[in-house]
């Protein structure tokens, strides 16, 4: 790495790394979000087994949709192309096929917890599901005119033994049988002895001794076969009556169309030790392993994570794949749903939370930096007792706010969790938006979200100062229509009646207007710095032919005025300029013709 | 192009892009023998900015209301299964300064009657659009001091806004002053609407959604106030649509994730009992000529003598449902799980 030399100036381009959000992961992401959801949500009313047998449906469903997203992304593979994008979408691929891999073990092992017996069954479905590198090969022999004749006939036999298909092992075998009958005689004995082949039964129709039994007496009887030389003439069917009998040589020798040591470790098993308990898998992993890779070649970090899940290494499973896999969702689900299984004790890390909050934080706060994807990231963050909220209060401020649509998503957001901070910061930072863009109505609206008196109390200023220097109002369809939200502050207030004045004033209904102008000022809900303009306002009223101020409110009047002059100190009269004190004086004229008038009409009787 | 073609949009700013699906019909067998019942992506096109709000302009042509503050209109061709930007109106919706970088407004409603357009904004602003002319036929600049949120045809000539403010605004656009000729809004808070539309055949029912998920009827031949509120989501509601030959059904949907169906079919009001249903109803067929002589079950607001029926569309609600949108028996939603759900038996 370059020391930053003060005489160069280096730009540096920096790119976010696109690989955790290209679109078909999107789909993952949104998918996994709707199960993570439907786990949290789940009661834990059912016990036992029905509990155990919804969190299998809950790993089944992740599952189901790893494959999915494998599927579109192989889709897209064949389709692209850009070699440098069909690369991409092909390493996602194995990514992906990898990923599902390792849930489907800790699936078998962890969640559903398989107990001997069904343990090797599930295992190997799991080898048959994954190990496809051979489904081309078998197709082909299938197909042909004479699978018998195929040269790779007997590959796909043993392919079939070393994965504990029988039937489809005696169907090929009785083609063999059919084609060549010199061959009958070792057929029939060899397909016998693959049919009476002892396996764990999933439900409780045997016990495990049975099994043993059973096994240990057709395991005696293929060693009789083997030992009197019936396969002697046929190697094919020698090597595999020792596979049968679990011999490791032969079985090794057909490492080729076994392709991984789990593939090993499970036939190994299969015909060594069927009733295998989980505890005893961690041995025959190693060796399998060992035996397989032979000191050729070093494990991979899939390898290492699948010998940790062998060894119920739990743990050490999470640190491997957080290591190996480039983004967090993995390991964030995969974690949480070993926590609802119970599984993961709850030993704090460093800095205070627990494993699997550390890693939906990870994973959520990723999700943040997406534009679309960090509504997921909110629910995440729900779930995460410790330290859920204060990470969602920082990420949630930070939302870019390009439409007011999202801006009322991420507040609603915060309403709802009681987020009174941040429901105040982003309604301010949309109403001075609203401000700069001379929307004074969205800006209003802004504020009586947030209930920001404050903010009013700014707008109405505004809306004032307009009033002052265009001599009358804007926005009109605003002010006229405030309703209840003009009692927000009291700025506010004062602008809904000032324009209550005017138009009272412009239904010449004098009488109602000159009382709401006098209690603009009495009440105090006109700002001080208004009342000149107000008592000019006062002027036509005073100057109507009808008297329309009454004696009371005209002292009330003199005594604004006098208020207002006397407040001001004697240098700024000085400063005053002609218009203001011609203003002061017309007024004081006016009201004085008007008190006038006013006591005569008051004082007069009403002629009988 | 399978019977209701539906549309989608992801909404997001760097790729957002404009899709258009095929929902395949009942019985037929996909291309490729996959199943007839997903919806196949037939073509898509860039698009810049989020999709705020589109809409069909006539078979071929879509209007699209971009964040950015443009209006474009896509063509779709159907022999090719192609998409193309047909025409495109430049920051129809600007703040201020129109040729500042980031001085759009973003464009949020359009509505259209072949060949006008119309478009409002959050600059509160109305445009006029025709389809093939450059320039707009008509635009009133601050219109409303808040922004527009949704915008409806009344009739012909006049249109329907709904703002940031709760008021409902009627425009006629015949008239040149850029006044509304009539404004209603809500008693109380001043909520702020979403989205407005108007019932197919009796041109005075209109129904609003606001910020509250209430619903409000309005009946605008009287009173500047709805005729019924009715309390519905718990969060904004983004959009209500009346059903478009069968407007006793209403469909609403919200921020809190639910899509509700209101049913006043089987309102026992003012129908001639041959109109009776034993049970619920269970068809769908217009109600052209059967409403103009009743009273809609929308405006009645007895609530002993009409039964509305509504129901929650979505069992496992998580995130907010966008936009919907019905044709026939057919319902179309998005959700921002960045999900579109079909569903081709509503009244089943």
């Amino acid at each position: 790495r370059a020391r930053p030399d003060p005489r160069s100036s280096c730009v540096f381009v920096v790119r976010k790394d696109q690989d955790i959000y290209i679109q078909t992961l999107r789909k993952l992401f949104n998918e996994s979000h709707g199960i993570f959801i439907g786990l949290q949500r789940s009661e834990e009313e059912f016990a036992g087994k029905s509990r155990k047998t919804q969190l299998v449906q809950v790993s089944k469903n992740y599952r189901s949709v790893i494959r999915a997203c494998m599927e579109d992304m192989h889709q897209a593979a064949v389709s692209a192309r850009d070699p440098a994008l069909h690369s991409q979408y092909s390493t996602q691929v194995s990514i992906l096929s990898a990923m599902e891999l390792i849930w489907n073990l800790c699936e078998i092992l962890f969640v559903e917890a398989a107990v001997a017996g069904p343990l090797l069954l599930r295992l190997l479905d799991w080898v048959r599901l994954h190990v496809c590198d051979v489904d081309n090969m078998v197709r082909e022999v299938l197909s042909s005119e004479n699978p018998s004749k195929h040269e790779l006939f007997w590959n796909v036999v043993d392919v079939f033994v070393l994965q504990g298909r029988m039937d489809e092992a005696r169907h090929l075998l009785s083609k063999e049988a059919s084609a060549n009958p010199t061959s009958v005689n070792m057929c029939r004995i060899l397909d016998d002895l693959m049919k009476k082949m002892p396996v764990p039964s999933l439900g409780n129709t045997q016990t495990l001794t049975e099994m043993e039994l059973k096994w240990q007496h057709w395991h005696e009887e293929c060693q009789r076969y083997l030992q009197d030389g019936t396969f002697a003439s046929n190697s094919h069917m020698e090597s595999i009556c020792k596979i049968l009998l679990g011999d490791e040589n032969a079985i090794l020798e057909k490492k080729e169309l076994m392709t991984t040591w789990y593939h090993f470790l499970v036939t190994r098993l299969l015909y060594s030790h069927p009733t295998v308990k989980p505890m005893e898998l961690r041995f025959y992993a190693q060796s399998s392993m060992d035996l397989f890779l032979g000191g050729e070649s070093s494990p991979e970090p899939l390898d290492t994570i699948l010998m940790a899940a062998f060894e119920f290494e739990l743990h050490q499973v999470i640190k491997e794949c957080s290591i190996a896999l480039s983004n967090w969702w993995f390991v964030a689900h995969l974690t949480d749903l070993l926590d609802h299984c119970k599984l993961l004790q709850s030993h704090n890390l460093y800095f205070g939370s627990n494993m699997r909050e550390f890693l939906l934080l990870e994973y959520a706060s990723g999700l943040f930096s997406h534009y679309s994807l960090w509504q997921l990231g909110v629910d995440y963050f729900d779930h995460c007792p410790e330290y859920g909220r204060v990470y969602l209060e920082l990420h949630i401020e930070r939302i870019p706010l390009n439409t007011e649509q999202k801006a009322l998503k991420v507040l609603r957001i915060c309403e709802q969790r009681q987020m009174h901070e941040q429901v105040r910061s982003i309604c301010k930072i949309m109403a001075m938006k609203a401000l700069r863009n001379n929307r004074l109505g969205s800006a209003l609206s802004w504020s009586i979200r947030a209930k920001d008196a404050a903010f009013a109390t700014l707008i109405s200023d505004r809306f004032l100062k307009d009033y002052c220097e265009k001599g009358c109002f804007s926005d009109l369809d605003l002010i006229d229509n405030l309703g209840p939200s003009m009692l927000l502050s009291d700025r506010l207030t004062f602008l809904g009646k000032y324009r209550e004045f005017h138009r009272l004033y412009g239904e010449k209904r004098f009488s109602e207007a000159a009382k709401l102008l006098l209690m603009l000022m009495t009440a105090h809900i006109a700002p001080c710095s208004f009342w000149m303009t107000l008592l000019t306002d006062a002027l036509p009223l005073l100057e109507q032919k009808e008297v329309i101020f009454s004696a009371e409110q005209t002292y009330e009047l003199m005594r604004c005025l006098e208020d207002l002059t006397a407040g001001k100190s004697d240098k700024q009269k000085f400063q005053d300029d002609d218009v203001e004190t011609m203003k002061v004086e017309m007024l004081r004229l006016a009201l004085a013709r008007n008190l006038a008038r006013v006591i005569v009409k008051e004082g007069t009787l009403e002629g009988s | 192009m399978g019977a209701p073609a539906a549309l989608q949009a992801c909404p997001s700013s760097l790729d957002n892009r404009i899709s258009i699906w095929s929902v395949g019909d009942l019985g037929n067998v996909g291309l490729n023998g996959e199943y007839q019942g997903e919806p196949q992506l037939l073509c898509d096109i860039r698009h810049n900015g989020d999709v705020m709000d589109m809409q069909f302009l006539d078979q071929e042509r879509i209007v699209v209301a971009s964040s950015t503050g443009n209006v474009t209109i896509f063509r779709h061709h159907q022999n090719n299964q192609t998409l193309s930007a047909n025409q495109r109106w430049e920051k129809a919706h600007y703040h201020v300064d129109r040729d500042a970088s980031c001085g759009g407004a973003a464009c949020t409603g359009v509505i259209c009657s072949n060949p006008e357009i119309v478009t409002v904004g959050e600059d509160g602003r109305i445009n006029l659009f025709r389809a093939d002319q450059k320039d707009a036929v008509r635009t009133i600049d601050n219109a409303d001091s808040s922004t527009l949120h949704a915008v409806t045809f009344l009739r012909t000539t006049e249109i329907l806004t709904v703002n940031s403010i709760g008021q409902l605004k009627i425009w006629d656009l015949r008239q040149q002053r850029n006044e509304p000729s009539q404004i209603f809004s809500l008693t109380g808070d001043r909520v702020p609407l979403h989205c407005v539309d108007r019932h197919p055949n009796q041109q005075h029912i209109v129904a609003t959604g606001g910020q509250d998920g209430m619903l409000s009827i309005w009946d605008i031949r009287q009173g500047t106030m709805p005729v019924s509120l009715l309390n519905a989501h718990e969060a904004e509601m983004w959009e209500v649509h009346f059903h478009p030959s069968n407007p006793d059904h209403l469909f609403t949907c919200s921020e809190d994730g639910s899509l509700w169906h209101w049913d006043t079919s089987t309102s026992v009001s003012e129908k001639p009992s041959f109109l009776h249903q034993g049970g619920r109803s269970t068809t769908y067929f217009s109600h052209n000529t059967i409403n103009q002589s009743v009273v809609s079950a929308w405006l009645s607001n007895d609530p002993t003598k009409d039964r509305m029926e509504i129901t929650n569309l979505i069992p496992n609600q998580t995130l907010s449902v966008n936009s919907l949108d019905i044709l026939g028996p057919c319902l179309v939603y998005g959700t921002d799980a960045e999900a579109i759900y079909v569903n081709r038996h509503l009244f089943a």
